[in-house]
Protein backbone atom coordinates (compact mmCIF):
# COMPACT_ATOMS: atom_id res chain seq x y z
CA UNK A 1 0.00 0.00 0.00
CA UNK A 2 0.78 3.51 -0.98
CA UNK A 3 1.42 6.08 1.66
CA UNK A 4 1.01 9.47 -0.08
CA UNK A 5 1.04 12.93 1.13
CA UNK A 6 -0.35 15.59 -0.97
CA UNK A 7 1.98 18.43 -1.52
CA UNK A 8 0.84 21.79 -0.58
CA UNK A 9 1.13 24.91 -2.97
CA UNK A 10 4.21 26.46 -2.57
CA UNK A 11 3.56 29.96 -0.87
CA UNK A 12 1.21 28.52 2.00
CA UNK A 13 3.52 25.81 2.44
CA UNK A 14 5.05 27.65 6.09
CA UNK A 15 1.26 27.66 6.96
CA UNK A 16 0.14 25.14 10.06
CA UNK A 17 -1.61 21.66 9.58
CA UNK A 18 -5.14 21.53 9.99
CA UNK A 19 -4.79 18.52 11.69
CA UNK A 20 -1.97 16.90 12.98
CA UNK A 21 -1.72 13.31 14.63
CA UNK A 22 1.10 11.97 15.88
CA UNK A 23 1.55 8.09 17.21
CA UNK A 24 -2.09 8.67 18.02
CA UNK A 25 -3.54 5.87 20.37
CA UNK A 26 -6.89 5.59 22.24
CA UNK A 27 -8.13 2.39 24.16
CA UNK A 28 -10.94 1.71 25.88
CA UNK A 29 -10.00 -0.52 28.50
CA UNK A 30 -9.12 -3.67 26.89
CA UNK A 31 -10.62 -2.77 23.11
CA UNK A 32 -7.71 -0.84 21.21
CA UNK A 33 -9.64 1.43 18.87
CA UNK A 34 -6.91 3.55 17.61
CA UNK A 35 -3.63 1.93 17.03
CA UNK A 36 -1.01 4.37 16.09
CA UNK A 37 -2.37 7.21 13.34
CA UNK A 38 0.05 9.34 12.54
CA UNK A 39 -1.93 12.09 9.95
CA UNK A 40 -1.24 15.66 9.02
CA UNK A 41 -3.65 17.37 6.81
CA UNK A 42 -2.95 21.01 5.29
CA UNK A 43 -5.22 23.66 5.16
CA UNK A 44 -7.69 23.88 2.49
CA UNK A 45 -7.32 19.68 1.52
CA UNK A 46 -10.95 18.35 1.32
CA UNK A 47 -10.32 14.61 3.01
CA UNK A 48 -12.37 11.35 2.99
CA UNK A 49 -12.01 9.29 6.33
CA UNK A 50 -13.00 6.05 4.94
CA UNK A 51 -13.30 2.78 5.98
CA UNK A 52 -15.90 0.31 7.58
CA UNK A 53 -18.01 0.65 10.78
CA UNK A 54 -15.60 0.20 13.76
CA UNK A 55 -12.15 1.42 12.07
CA UNK A 56 -12.16 4.16 14.20
CA UNK A 57 -13.37 6.92 12.96
CA UNK A 58 -15.89 8.13 15.31
CA UNK A 59 -12.96 7.47 17.75
CA UNK A 60 -10.60 9.68 15.90
CA UNK A 61 -12.79 12.14 15.02
CA UNK A 62 -14.13 12.54 18.85
CA UNK A 63 -9.81 12.86 19.37
CA UNK A 64 -9.89 15.93 17.44
CA UNK A 65 -12.48 17.41 18.31
CA UNK A 66 -11.34 16.77 22.18
CA UNK A 67 -14.28 15.18 23.16
CA UNK A 68 -11.93 12.55 24.59
CA UNK A 69 -7.88 12.39 25.15
CA UNK A 70 -5.83 10.08 23.26
CA UNK A 71 -4.43 7.34 25.21
CA UNK A 72 -1.03 8.18 24.03
CA UNK A 73 0.25 10.70 21.15
CA UNK A 74 -0.46 13.67 20.57
CA UNK A 75 -3.42 15.73 18.49
CA UNK A 76 -2.86 19.33 17.46
CA UNK A 77 -5.48 21.35 15.17
CA UNK A 78 -4.34 24.65 13.52
CA UNK A 79 -1.22 24.78 16.00
CA UNK A 80 -3.16 24.69 19.14
CA UNK A 81 -4.56 21.98 21.50
CA UNK A 82 -8.20 20.36 20.07
CA UNK A 83 -10.30 22.26 23.55
CA UNK A 84 -8.11 25.74 22.35
CA UNK A 85 -9.32 25.27 18.91
CA UNK A 86 -12.88 25.04 19.87
CA UNK A 87 -12.68 27.67 22.21
CA UNK A 88 -11.53 30.04 19.37
CA UNK A 89 -14.39 28.91 17.44
CA UNK A 90 -11.96 27.05 14.84
CA UNK A 91 -13.49 24.11 14.51
CA UNK A 92 -16.72 23.07 13.83
CA UNK A 93 -18.36 19.51 13.19
CA UNK A 94 -21.94 18.36 12.15
CA UNK A 95 -23.04 15.07 13.36
CA UNK A 96 -25.92 13.29 11.90
CA UNK A 97 -28.60 13.20 14.84
CA UNK A 98 -29.44 13.94 17.66
CA UNK A 99 -27.74 17.54 19.34
CA UNK A 100 -31.03 19.51 18.28
CA UNK A 101 -33.58 21.00 21.20
CA UNK A 102 -37.03 20.10 19.65
CA UNK A 103 -39.01 22.87 21.58
CA UNK A 104 -36.30 25.89 20.44
CA UNK A 105 -37.08 27.70 17.56
CA UNK A 106 -34.54 27.48 14.26
CA UNK A 107 -33.76 31.00 14.96
CA UNK A 108 -33.31 30.72 18.88
CA UNK A 109 -31.03 27.30 18.08
CA UNK A 110 -28.67 29.85 15.83
CA UNK A 111 -29.35 32.67 18.56
CA UNK A 112 -28.18 30.11 21.40
CA UNK A 113 -25.04 28.86 19.79
CA UNK A 114 -24.18 32.13 18.24
CA UNK A 115 -24.05 33.63 21.55
CA UNK A 116 -21.54 30.83 23.03
CA UNK A 117 -18.62 32.07 20.26
CA UNK A 118 -16.38 35.56 20.94
CA UNK A 119 -17.49 36.14 17.06
CA UNK A 120 -19.51 34.86 14.61
CA UNK A 121 -21.30 35.68 11.19
CA UNK A 122 -24.68 37.53 11.73
CA UNK A 123 -27.62 35.30 12.76
CA UNK A 124 -29.30 36.63 10.12
CA UNK A 125 -26.86 36.05 7.18
CA UNK A 126 -26.27 32.20 8.31
CA UNK A 127 -30.05 31.43 8.59
CA UNK A 128 -30.07 33.09 4.79
CA UNK A 129 -26.94 31.22 3.54
CA UNK A 130 -28.29 27.88 4.74
CA UNK A 131 -31.63 28.51 3.53
CA UNK A 132 -33.64 28.55 6.40
CA UNK A 133 -34.61 32.02 6.83
CA UNK A 134 -38.62 30.72 6.05
CA UNK A 135 -38.59 28.38 8.68
CA UNK A 136 -36.93 30.77 11.36
CA UNK A 137 -39.38 30.81 13.86
CA UNK A 138 -40.43 26.75 13.42
CA UNK A 139 -40.12 24.64 16.14
CA UNK A 140 -37.27 22.63 15.55
CA UNK A 141 -39.23 19.73 16.51
CA UNK A 142 -41.50 20.37 13.58
CA UNK A 143 -38.50 20.63 10.92
CA UNK A 144 -37.94 17.84 8.48
CA UNK A 145 -35.27 15.59 8.69
CA UNK A 146 -33.64 17.81 5.73
CA UNK A 147 -34.23 20.97 7.15
CA UNK A 148 -32.56 20.14 10.77
CA UNK A 149 -29.65 18.67 8.47
CA UNK A 150 -29.67 22.27 7.17
CA UNK A 151 -30.06 23.77 11.02
CA UNK A 152 -27.11 22.29 11.50
CA UNK A 153 -24.76 23.38 9.20
CA UNK A 154 -25.86 26.54 9.53
CA UNK A 155 -25.12 26.31 13.72
CA UNK A 156 -21.55 24.76 12.07
CA UNK A 157 -20.56 27.52 10.33
CA UNK A 158 -21.94 30.25 12.46
CA UNK A 159 -17.90 30.93 13.69
CA UNK A 160 -16.71 30.54 10.17
CA UNK A 161 -14.59 27.66 11.30
CA UNK A 162 -11.24 26.90 9.61
CA UNK A 163 -11.64 23.32 10.31
CA UNK A 164 -15.23 21.56 9.45
CA UNK A 165 -15.54 17.56 10.37
CA UNK A 166 -18.33 15.63 9.07
CA UNK A 167 -19.26 12.32 10.02
CA UNK A 168 -21.46 10.84 7.31
CA UNK A 169 -22.48 14.04 5.92
CA UNK A 170 -24.66 13.38 2.80
CA UNK A 171 -26.70 9.80 3.75
CA UNK A 172 -30.31 10.09 3.52
CA UNK A 173 -29.68 13.08 0.59
CA UNK A 174 -30.95 12.28 -2.72
CA UNK A 175 -28.17 12.96 -5.85
CA UNK A 176 -29.47 16.46 -6.42
CA UNK A 177 -29.08 17.41 -2.24
CA UNK A 178 -25.82 15.51 -2.59
CA UNK A 179 -24.27 17.36 -5.51
CA UNK A 180 -25.53 20.97 -3.75
CA UNK A 181 -23.53 20.09 -0.87
CA UNK A 182 -20.29 19.33 -2.20
CA UNK A 183 -20.04 22.32 -4.64
CA UNK A 184 -21.29 24.64 -1.32
CA UNK A 185 -18.45 22.48 0.61
CA UNK A 186 -15.87 23.22 -2.38
CA UNK A 187 -16.88 26.99 -2.48
CA UNK A 188 -15.99 26.88 1.53
CA UNK A 189 -12.71 25.12 0.92
CA UNK A 190 -11.39 27.60 -1.77
CA UNK A 191 -11.15 29.89 0.95
CA UNK A 192 -8.88 27.64 3.27
CA UNK A 193 -11.27 26.17 4.74
CA UNK A 194 -10.24 22.23 5.40
CA UNK A 195 -12.81 19.46 5.59
CA UNK A 196 -12.68 16.25 6.86
CA UNK A 197 -15.22 13.69 6.65
CA UNK A 198 -16.01 10.46 7.54
CA UNK A 199 -17.76 7.91 5.05
CA UNK A 200 -18.20 4.53 4.63
CA UNK A 201 -19.09 4.79 0.67
CA UNK A 202 -15.54 4.60 -1.73
CA UNK A 203 -17.58 6.09 -4.71
CA UNK A 204 -18.76 9.38 -2.16
CA UNK A 205 -15.24 9.81 -0.97
CA UNK A 206 -13.39 9.41 -4.44
CA UNK A 207 -15.95 11.72 -6.24
CA UNK A 208 -15.24 14.49 -3.74
CA UNK A 209 -12.67 14.32 -1.90
CA UNK A 210 -8.87 15.68 -2.85
CA UNK A 211 -7.32 12.67 -0.79
CA UNK A 212 -8.83 10.00 0.88
CA UNK A 213 -7.30 8.16 4.50
CA UNK A 214 -8.37 4.42 4.60
CA UNK A 215 -8.80 3.42 8.18
CA UNK A 216 -8.89 0.30 9.51
CA UNK A 217 -9.04 -1.42 12.71
CA UNK A 218 -7.42 1.77 14.31
CA UNK A 219 -4.95 1.88 11.27
CA UNK A 220 -4.22 3.87 8.51
CA UNK A 221 -3.72 0.92 5.83
CA UNK A 222 -3.93 3.46 2.76
CA UNK A 223 -3.26 7.38 2.43
CA UNK A 224 -3.78 9.08 -1.50
CA UNK A 225 -5.17 10.84 -3.84
CA UNK A 226 -8.96 9.46 -5.34
CA UNK A 227 -7.20 8.08 -8.09
CA UNK A 228 -4.28 6.16 -6.47
CA UNK A 229 -7.06 4.90 -4.25
CA UNK A 230 -9.27 3.68 -6.71
CA UNK A 231 -6.01 2.03 -8.80
CA UNK A 232 -5.40 -0.04 -6.04
CA UNK A 233 -8.98 -0.88 -6.16
CA UNK A 234 -9.76 -1.36 -9.45
CA UNK A 235 -7.84 -3.73 -11.42
CA UNK A 236 -8.20 -7.58 -11.57
CA UNK A 237 -6.70 -10.39 -9.87
CA UNK A 238 -5.27 -13.15 -11.40
CA UNK A 239 -5.11 -16.72 -9.39
CA UNK A 240 -3.04 -19.71 -10.25
CA UNK A 241 -1.23 -22.51 -9.19
CA UNK A 242 2.49 -22.32 -8.90
CA UNK A 243 4.76 -24.21 -6.71
CA UNK A 244 7.49 -22.54 -5.74
CA UNK A 245 6.53 -19.35 -7.25
CA UNK A 246 9.23 -16.57 -7.39
CA UNK A 247 7.82 -13.95 -6.12
CA UNK A 248 10.18 -10.99 -6.85
CA UNK A 249 10.27 -11.88 -10.58
CA UNK A 250 6.60 -11.69 -10.61
CA UNK A 251 5.95 -8.90 -8.81
CA UNK A 252 8.77 -6.68 -11.38
CA UNK A 253 5.57 -7.22 -13.76
CA UNK A 254 4.55 -3.71 -15.00
CA UNK A 255 1.08 -2.95 -13.42
CA UNK A 256 1.38 -5.32 -10.30
CA UNK A 257 -0.15 -3.50 -7.15
CA UNK A 258 -0.17 -6.62 -4.95
CA UNK A 259 0.77 -10.66 -4.83
CA UNK A 260 0.05 -13.12 -2.49
CA UNK A 261 0.75 -16.34 -1.70
CA UNK A 262 -1.35 -19.27 -0.55
CA UNK A 263 0.11 -22.24 -0.18
CA UNK A 264 0.65 -23.05 -3.61
CA UNK A 265 -2.00 -20.59 -4.92
CA UNK A 266 -0.24 -17.45 -6.08
CA UNK A 267 -2.65 -14.38 -6.29
CA UNK A 268 -1.91 -11.30 -7.99
CA UNK A 269 -3.80 -8.21 -8.14
CA UNK A 270 -2.40 -5.66 -11.19
CA UNK A 271 -4.04 -3.58 -13.32
CA UNK A 272 -2.91 -5.33 -16.98
CA UNK A 273 -3.82 -9.09 -16.09
CA UNK A 274 -3.44 -9.85 -19.43
CA UNK A 275 0.59 -9.22 -19.02
CA UNK A 276 0.67 -11.18 -15.73
CA UNK A 277 -1.11 -14.05 -17.53
CA UNK A 278 1.20 -14.03 -20.80
CA UNK A 279 4.00 -14.48 -18.44
CA UNK A 280 2.77 -17.03 -15.83
CA UNK A 281 1.71 -19.49 -18.51
CA UNK A 282 5.03 -18.47 -21.15
CA UNK A 283 7.48 -18.13 -18.13
CA UNK A 284 6.36 -20.28 -15.21
CA UNK A 285 5.03 -23.58 -14.98
CA UNK A 286 1.37 -21.93 -13.79
CA UNK A 287 -1.61 -23.94 -14.27
CA UNK A 288 -5.62 -23.51 -13.97
CA UNK A 289 -5.21 -19.98 -14.20
CA UNK A 290 -8.31 -17.74 -13.23
CA UNK A 291 -8.85 -14.23 -14.16
CA UNK A 292 -11.52 -12.23 -11.84
CA UNK A 293 -12.07 -8.50 -11.58
CA UNK A 294 -13.57 -7.08 -8.36
CA UNK A 295 -15.70 -4.18 -7.41
CA UNK A 296 -14.57 -1.27 -6.14
CA UNK A 297 -16.51 -1.65 -3.12
CA UNK A 298 -15.12 -5.03 -2.63
CA UNK A 299 -11.67 -4.28 -3.56
CA UNK A 300 -12.24 -1.96 -0.56
CA UNK A 301 -13.28 -4.31 1.37
CA UNK A 302 -10.23 -6.49 0.57
CA UNK A 303 -7.80 -3.40 0.88
CA UNK A 304 -9.32 -3.08 4.77
CA UNK A 305 -9.99 -6.73 5.24
CA UNK A 306 -6.56 -7.97 4.50
CA UNK A 307 -5.62 -5.98 7.49
CA UNK A 308 -7.69 -6.68 9.94
CA UNK A 309 -7.11 -10.53 9.38
CA UNK A 310 -3.19 -10.00 10.12
CA UNK A 311 -3.79 -8.38 13.50
CA UNK A 312 -5.87 -9.50 16.28
CA UNK A 313 -8.96 -7.57 15.92
CA UNK A 314 -10.81 -7.98 18.89
CA UNK A 315 -12.14 -4.22 18.88
CA UNK A 316 -14.19 -5.15 15.89
CA UNK A 317 -16.43 -6.82 18.63
CA UNK A 318 -17.26 -3.65 20.37
CA UNK A 319 -16.57 -0.45 18.31
CA UNK B 1 -18.75 34.62 5.04
CA UNK B 2 -15.41 35.89 4.66
CA UNK B 3 -13.83 36.09 1.03
CA UNK B 4 -10.13 35.75 2.46
CA UNK B 5 -8.57 32.58 4.08
CA UNK B 6 -9.25 32.57 7.82
CA UNK B 7 -6.32 32.96 9.53
CA UNK B 8 -5.94 30.97 13.38
CA UNK B 9 -4.40 33.79 15.07
CA UNK B 10 -6.90 36.21 14.78
CA UNK B 11 -9.28 34.29 16.75
CA UNK B 12 -10.69 34.92 19.99
CA UNK B 13 -11.87 32.90 22.83
CA UNK B 14 -14.97 34.09 24.58
CA UNK B 15 -14.87 35.68 28.35
CA UNK B 16 -16.12 34.04 30.97
CA UNK B 17 -16.18 30.31 29.70
CA UNK B 18 -18.85 31.85 27.21
CA UNK B 19 -21.40 32.50 29.88
CA UNK B 20 -24.24 35.16 28.34
CA UNK B 21 -27.31 36.53 29.14
CA UNK B 22 -28.69 35.77 25.33
CA UNK B 23 -28.60 31.77 26.52
CA UNK B 24 -30.06 32.81 29.89
CA UNK B 25 -33.05 34.55 27.91
CA UNK B 26 -33.78 31.84 25.23
CA UNK B 27 -33.92 29.11 27.92
CA UNK B 28 -36.46 31.20 30.72
CA UNK B 29 -38.52 31.74 27.36
CA UNK B 30 -38.20 28.46 26.39
CA UNK B 31 -39.58 27.24 29.94
CA UNK B 32 -41.84 29.33 30.24
CA UNK B 33 -43.70 28.96 27.01
CA UNK B 34 -43.89 25.11 28.13
CA UNK B 35 -47.33 25.12 28.94
CA UNK B 36 -47.03 22.37 31.49
CA UNK B 37 -44.53 24.34 33.02
CA UNK B 38 -46.83 26.76 33.99
CA UNK B 39 -49.75 24.39 34.90
CA UNK B 40 -47.72 22.48 37.41
CA UNK B 41 -44.99 25.08 38.69
CA UNK B 42 -46.92 28.16 38.56
CA UNK B 43 -50.68 27.80 38.67
CA UNK B 44 -51.43 24.73 40.43
CA UNK B 45 -49.33 25.93 43.75
CA UNK B 46 -51.00 28.83 43.68
CA UNK B 47 -54.32 27.01 43.58
CA UNK B 48 -53.54 24.63 46.32
CA UNK B 49 -52.65 27.77 48.43
CA UNK B 50 -56.44 29.07 47.79
CA UNK B 51 -57.78 25.59 48.86
CA UNK B 52 -55.69 24.91 51.91
CA UNK B 53 -54.96 28.25 52.96
CA UNK B 54 -58.92 29.44 53.20
CA UNK B 55 -59.32 26.91 56.36
CA UNK B 56 -61.93 28.39 59.51
CA UNK B 57 -58.30 28.83 61.42
CA UNK B 58 -56.59 30.89 58.42
CA UNK B 59 -56.01 33.81 61.15
CA UNK B 60 -54.71 31.35 63.88
CA UNK B 61 -51.38 32.34 65.26
CA UNK B 62 -48.34 31.07 64.34
CA UNK B 63 -44.73 32.31 65.68
CA UNK B 64 -44.82 35.80 63.95
CA UNK B 65 -47.80 35.34 61.72
CA UNK B 66 -50.67 33.26 60.99
CA UNK B 67 -51.89 29.97 59.70
CA UNK B 68 -52.46 31.45 56.37
CA UNK B 69 -48.79 32.31 55.95
CA UNK B 70 -47.66 29.18 57.46
CA UNK B 71 -49.77 27.14 54.42
CA UNK B 72 -48.32 30.13 51.49
CA UNK B 73 -44.42 29.48 52.59
CA UNK B 74 -45.31 25.76 52.19
CA UNK B 75 -47.16 26.05 48.88
CA UNK B 76 -44.36 28.37 47.75
CA UNK B 77 -42.31 25.41 48.67
CA UNK B 78 -43.62 23.02 46.44
CA UNK B 79 -43.61 25.27 43.42
CA UNK B 80 -40.25 25.89 43.83
CA UNK B 81 -39.17 22.51 44.65
CA UNK B 82 -41.22 21.39 41.05
CA UNK B 83 -39.42 24.08 38.96
CA UNK B 84 -35.78 23.46 40.22
CA UNK B 85 -37.03 19.34 39.59
CA UNK B 86 -38.04 20.16 36.20
CA UNK B 87 -34.89 22.15 35.69
CA UNK B 88 -32.67 19.57 36.79
CA UNK B 89 -34.38 16.93 34.84
CA UNK B 90 -33.65 18.84 31.84
CA UNK B 91 -29.89 18.48 32.62
CA UNK B 92 -30.60 14.53 31.83
CA UNK B 93 -32.45 15.27 28.85
CA UNK B 94 -30.38 17.55 27.10
CA UNK B 95 -27.45 14.89 27.60
CA UNK B 96 -29.53 12.16 26.35
CA UNK B 97 -31.02 14.12 23.00
CA UNK B 98 -27.02 15.17 22.16
CA UNK B 99 -27.75 18.71 22.90
CA UNK B 100 -24.96 18.63 25.64
CA UNK B 101 -22.22 16.61 22.60
CA UNK B 102 -23.47 19.71 20.76
CA UNK B 103 -22.55 22.45 22.85
CA UNK B 104 -19.09 20.50 24.19
CA UNK B 105 -18.22 21.47 20.28
CA UNK B 106 -18.68 25.60 21.12
CA UNK B 107 -16.20 27.54 23.27
CA UNK B 108 -18.82 26.73 26.53
CA UNK B 109 -17.11 26.04 29.41
CA UNK B 110 -19.13 22.63 31.01
CA UNK B 111 -19.25 24.24 34.53
CA UNK B 112 -20.60 27.40 33.30
CA UNK B 113 -23.27 25.36 31.21
CA UNK B 114 -24.30 23.82 34.94
CA UNK B 115 -23.83 27.35 36.61
CA UNK B 116 -26.34 28.93 33.87
CA UNK B 117 -28.54 25.64 34.55
CA UNK B 118 -28.50 26.56 37.90
CA UNK B 119 -28.92 30.32 37.68
CA UNK B 120 -31.68 29.44 35.88
CA UNK B 121 -33.41 26.93 38.23
CA UNK B 122 -33.12 29.82 40.71
CA UNK B 123 -34.67 32.24 38.98
CA UNK B 124 -37.85 30.10 38.19
CA UNK B 125 -37.94 29.20 41.72
CA UNK B 126 -37.88 32.79 42.39
CA UNK B 127 -40.56 33.58 39.86
CA UNK B 128 -42.85 30.33 41.62
CA UNK B 129 -41.85 31.27 45.20
CA UNK B 130 -43.32 34.80 44.20
CA UNK B 131 -46.63 33.51 42.44
CA UNK B 132 -47.60 31.96 45.57
CA UNK B 133 -46.69 34.90 47.43
CA UNK B 134 -48.67 37.22 45.43
CA UNK B 135 -51.60 34.96 45.28
CA UNK B 136 -51.22 35.45 48.66
CA UNK B 137 -51.26 39.23 48.83
CA UNK B 138 -53.99 39.29 46.49
CA UNK B 139 -56.02 37.25 48.71
CA UNK B 140 -55.13 39.53 52.24
CA UNK B 141 -55.13 36.62 54.92
CA UNK B 142 -51.34 35.63 55.10
CA UNK B 143 -49.60 37.97 57.48
CA UNK B 144 -46.48 38.16 58.95
CA UNK B 145 -43.99 40.81 59.08
CA UNK B 146 -42.08 41.78 55.84
CA UNK B 147 -38.37 40.66 57.24
CA UNK B 148 -40.05 37.44 57.95
CA UNK B 149 -41.60 37.48 54.52
CA UNK B 150 -38.71 37.62 52.55
CA UNK B 151 -36.58 35.49 55.01
CA UNK B 152 -38.89 32.72 54.04
CA UNK B 153 -38.77 33.53 50.72
CA UNK B 154 -35.05 33.47 49.89
CA UNK B 155 -34.53 30.19 52.77
CA UNK B 156 -37.33 28.45 50.36
CA UNK B 157 -35.41 29.47 47.13
CA UNK B 158 -32.13 27.84 48.91
CA UNK B 159 -33.70 24.76 50.14
CA UNK B 160 -35.01 24.05 46.03
CA UNK B 161 -31.27 22.81 45.23
CA UNK B 162 -31.91 19.97 47.21
CA UNK B 163 -35.08 19.02 44.47
CA UNK B 164 -32.90 20.32 41.42
CA UNK B 165 -30.46 17.27 42.71
CA UNK B 166 -33.43 15.41 42.98
CA UNK B 167 -34.45 16.19 39.15
CA UNK B 168 -31.06 15.74 37.64
CA UNK B 169 -31.05 12.12 39.31
CA UNK B 170 -34.48 11.32 38.04
CA UNK B 171 -33.46 12.33 34.97
CA UNK B 172 -30.81 9.72 34.59
CA UNK B 173 -32.99 6.76 35.81
CA UNK B 174 -36.02 7.86 33.83
CA UNK B 175 -34.82 8.27 30.26
CA UNK B 176 -36.46 10.78 27.72
CA UNK B 177 -39.20 13.07 28.65
CA UNK B 178 -40.93 10.77 31.07
CA UNK B 179 -39.29 12.44 34.46
CA UNK B 180 -41.51 15.06 35.32
CA UNK B 181 -44.63 12.79 34.82
CA UNK B 182 -42.84 10.76 38.04
CA UNK B 183 -41.62 14.01 39.33
CA UNK B 184 -44.90 16.10 39.76
CA UNK B 185 -47.00 13.30 41.27
CA UNK B 186 -43.67 12.29 43.35
CA UNK B 187 -43.34 15.57 45.13
CA UNK B 188 -46.78 16.09 45.67
CA UNK B 189 -46.89 12.73 47.41
CA UNK B 190 -43.45 13.83 48.96
CA UNK B 191 -45.44 16.80 50.32
CA UNK B 192 -48.30 14.96 51.93
CA UNK B 193 -46.06 13.10 53.73
CA UNK B 194 -43.80 16.01 54.37
CA UNK B 195 -45.95 17.81 56.78
CA UNK B 196 -45.91 20.46 53.48
CA UNK B 197 -49.84 20.46 52.06
CA UNK B 198 -51.84 19.06 55.07
CA UNK B 199 -50.19 19.81 58.46
CA UNK B 200 -49.67 16.56 60.88
CA UNK B 201 -50.07 16.18 64.45
CA UNK B 202 -46.94 15.94 66.33
CA UNK B 203 -45.69 12.96 67.76
CA UNK B 204 -48.55 10.63 66.10
CA UNK B 205 -47.02 7.57 63.92
CA UNK B 206 -47.71 9.75 60.91
CA UNK B 207 -45.69 12.68 62.05
CA UNK B 208 -42.35 10.25 63.11
CA UNK B 209 -42.64 9.13 59.46
CA UNK B 210 -42.88 12.33 57.40
CA UNK B 211 -39.75 13.52 59.82
CA UNK B 212 -37.82 10.91 57.86
CA UNK B 213 -39.31 11.73 53.85
CA UNK B 214 -36.84 14.47 51.81
CA UNK B 215 -39.67 17.06 52.25
CA UNK B 216 -39.66 17.48 55.68
CA UNK B 217 -36.53 19.00 56.61
CA UNK B 218 -36.67 21.91 53.77
CA UNK B 219 -40.25 22.85 54.96
CA UNK B 220 -39.24 23.17 58.37
CA UNK B 221 -36.53 25.33 57.55
CA UNK B 222 -38.45 27.91 55.20
CA UNK B 223 -40.94 28.06 57.24
CA UNK B 224 -38.64 28.66 60.37
CA UNK B 225 -38.29 32.54 60.26
CA UNK B 226 -41.94 32.41 60.93
CA UNK B 227 -42.46 29.55 62.97
CA UNK B 228 -39.56 30.84 65.09
CA UNK B 229 -38.40 26.83 65.50
CA UNK B 230 -36.16 24.67 63.98
CA UNK B 231 -35.57 21.00 65.42
CA UNK B 232 -31.97 19.90 64.47
CA UNK B 233 -33.36 16.85 63.32
CA UNK B 234 -35.17 18.93 60.36
CA UNK B 235 -31.60 20.11 59.47
CA UNK B 236 -30.17 16.90 59.11
CA UNK B 237 -33.06 16.21 57.34
CA UNK B 238 -32.27 18.52 54.75
CA UNK B 239 -28.53 18.25 54.81
CA UNK B 240 -28.96 13.96 54.41
CA UNK B 241 -31.18 14.44 51.65
CA UNK B 242 -29.43 16.94 49.64
CA UNK B 243 -26.66 14.59 49.91
CA UNK B 244 -28.63 11.50 49.04
CA UNK B 245 -29.75 13.39 45.92
CA UNK B 246 -25.71 14.34 44.94
CA UNK B 247 -24.59 11.19 45.27
CA UNK B 248 -27.54 10.08 42.53
CA UNK B 249 -26.71 12.65 40.31
CA UNK B 250 -23.04 12.16 40.21
CA UNK B 251 -23.58 8.22 40.07
CA UNK B 252 -26.00 8.25 37.25
CA UNK B 253 -23.86 10.86 35.64
CA UNK B 254 -20.74 8.77 35.78
CA UNK B 255 -22.55 5.92 34.70
CA UNK B 256 -23.66 7.81 31.59
CA UNK B 257 -20.46 6.61 29.27
CA UNK B 258 -22.48 7.85 26.25
CA UNK B 259 -20.07 10.27 24.04
CA UNK B 260 -20.19 13.05 26.34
Amino acid sequence: MTTHQLEHPAGTAQSIAAIGLRSVTKDFGDVHAVRGIDLAIQPGEIVAFLGPNGAGKTTTIDLILGLSQPTSGDVEVLGFRPREAIARGLVSAVMQTGGLLKDLTVRETVEYTASLFADTQPVADVLEHAGITGIADRKVGKCSGGEQQRLRFAMALLSDPALLLLDEPTTGMDVEGRRAFWSAIRQDAAKGRTVLFATHYLEEADQYADRIVLISSGRIVADGSGSEVKAMAAGRTVRATLPGADTDRIGRIPGVDGLEVRGDTILVHARDTDAVARFLLTETGARDLEIAARGIEEAFLTLTGDHAASTDDTERTNR
Amino acid sequence: MTTTTIDPTTRRVPPMGGFNLTVLRIELKRMLRNRRTIIFTLLFPAAMFFAFGSGDDWNEAVGEGNVAAYIMTSMALYGAALTAAAGGAMVALERALGWSRQLRLTPLNPAVYILMKALLALVLGAVAIATVNVAGIVQGKPSMPLHVWIECGVLTLVCTMVFAALGVFVGYLVPGENAMQILGPGLALLSFLGNVFIPIDEDSMMWHVASFTPMFGVAEISRAPLTQDLPWYAVLNAVVWFAVFVAGAAWRMSKDTARV
